[in-house]
């Protein structure tokens, strides 16, 4: 592994992941108007809005945002996206914000939503395919368990209508996939995070 | 007769096959071909995109490599999530040779390799713009008049890309079910976002989402929401309990998949349609039509 980093590197780093996403320089373009704020349907329930966000990643401030709920209440609408007059797409910005909070630890240990991304990463790496019961179990005894009995009714009604499999289903080529997702892990260094000081 | 490769996508075979059976019901009654993609796996939804973007990427491209290696040109999906990550995944290959010689490499490791050559359809895609309007209204043999239906498209049908409808105000799916005799009401929420996965880790967020639908829906006069994406039937019609009771105000209404109305209106049963899994009954919506 490299030197740790100091805050300052850290931040570059950062900066570095956002503009190596496709487009993504495109954040350089960003002229404050305020129409992904404006457009995002839940930017009301975030800490820091999307052209805020923008505000601190080009300030080297983007840290805080990290620390914050903001990117785990994007819904992916792509609303922002589609809106944006400079052609930022900042539903990408707002997965990249996830990815590295998840690499730095920067989100609260109870977090849903991180939970739920690795219990998700988890169950498809290993059948191929999604499996609801499991993951929200999974995804509850991580974060908190009493919060499977809230949801057992509607769990019970789903199984009454046949829309709840306990079994996950399973894909023939799960070994071919597996060394696919290897693969990756192995070579692609964009999600390992670095020390820090 | 078109042929497609047919991706159902996990939500569908897990917990919502009225959307699977009435699909493959459509489709058969109207000559489309579907060949099932063997051994498909998870496009990656919105989650795995969380964590690990390039693996996202594969998991999408593995499914396109099958549709290759299978000897097809076009895929065919109902589910929204699906049809972006993959329509997503051959667009940013096309346009990243980084990327694309990543997940090639990926690819490779697990014995598989990707071209580029295939299309990715939604299925209300093939219906408006391959079989026509027309030709389905001449063939529906139980017009569903007097049915006011809310067009629910949700948002990644036609975000980030406007493929074959407008991005904000999309019409394929009133025109479809116009044309089979429904009454489409204007419901300018249409493309507004349910919350898709917020609801499983933000609830109290996404419910506010939802009643924003439900109550646009209703005072548009509505006697049911169609849909067109596994997620969003699931947001807006398991949780309406939990939104009326959060917001003190009784807001019931049933949300069918448009494949169900449409096969009604060609004749199906109800069984055929696999009508009778709602959690809010639709049988009294649509009492006249099965």
């Amino acid at each position: 592994m490299a030197k740790a980093l100091t805050q300052t590197e850290l931040s570059q780093v950062f900066l570095d992941r956002i503009y190596g996403l496709p487009e993504g320089e495109k954040v350089k373009l960003c002229l404050q108007c305020g129409t992904c704020s404006g457009s995002c349907p839940t930017s009301a329930y975030m800490d820091y809005t999307p052209r805020e966000i923008i505000a601190s990643l080009r300030a080297g401030m983007l840290d805080r945002v990290l620390k914050s709920n903001t990117m785990w209440m994007c819904t992916s609408c792509y609303s922002c996206t589609v809106r944006c007059p400079a052609g930022i797409r900042f539903t990408d910005v707002m997965y990249e914000l996830k990815r590295l909070a998840i690499a730095y630890h920067l989100h609260s240990r109870f977090a849903r939503a991180p939970a739920l991304s690795r219990a998700f990463m988890s169950v498809v790496g290993r059948y191929g395919r999604s499996a609801e019961a499991e993951l929200m179990v999974r995804l509850n005894l991580a974060t908190n368990p009493l919060e499977l009995l809230r949801l057992a009714p509607m769990g019970v009604k789903l199984l009454a209508r046949g829309r709840m499999p306990i079994l996950p289903e399973r894909i023939e080529g799960r070994e071919s996939l597996r060394r696919m997702l290897a693969w990756v892990e192995a070579n692609d260094d964009a999600h390992a995070a670095q020390e820090v000081v | 007769m078109s042929q497609y490769a047919y991706y159902p996508g996990c939500s569908i075979t897990v917990n919502n096959r009225a959307y699977d059976t009435s699909t493959r019901a459509v489709c058969q009654s109207l000559g489309i071909d579907l060949v099932e993609l063997k051994d498909w796996n998870c496009c990656g939804a919105t989650a795995y995109m969380a964590v690990r973007e390039l693996a996202a990427f594969v998991l999408s491209a593995r499914n396109l490599a099958l549709t290759e290696q299978q000897g097809q040109q076009e895929m065919l999906t109902v589910c929204n999530a699906c049809y972006m990550n993959l329509n997503k995944t051959n667009r940013y290959m096309a346009e990243e040779p980084k990327l694309r010689e990543q997940i090639g490499a990926a690819l490779a490791a697990g014995g598989a390799s990707y071209s580029g050559s295939v299309k990715v359809r939604h299925l209300l895609d093939v219906l408006v713009n391959e079989v026509g309007c027309e030709a389905i209204q001449a063939r529906a043999t139980r017009k569903l008049e007097g049915l006011k239906v809310a067009c629910y498209y949700g948002c990644q049908l036609s975000r980030p890309y406007p493929t074959f409808d407008d991005a904000e105000q999309p019409s394929t799916m009133d025109r479809l079910l116009e044309a089979v005799g429904a009454t489409a009401v204007p419901y300018p929420m249409k493309a507004k976002c349910c919350g898709g996965m917020v609801m499983s880790t933000s609830e109290e967020v996404a419910l506010k989402l939802v009643k924003g639908l439900l109550q646009c829906a209703l005072d548009s006069g509505a006697d049911i929401i169609a849909t067109a994406c596994p997620l969003c039937q699931v947001n807006l019609e398991g949780y309406q309990g939990r939104v009326s009771a959060r917001f003190g105000s009784k807001l019931n209404i049933p949300v069918v998949y448009f494949t169900q109305l449409v096969g009604l209106a060609l004749g199906l049963t109800r069984q055929q349609v696999d009508l009778g899994r709602e959690l809010v009954s639709a049988d009294r919506a649509l009492a006249a039509y099965v």
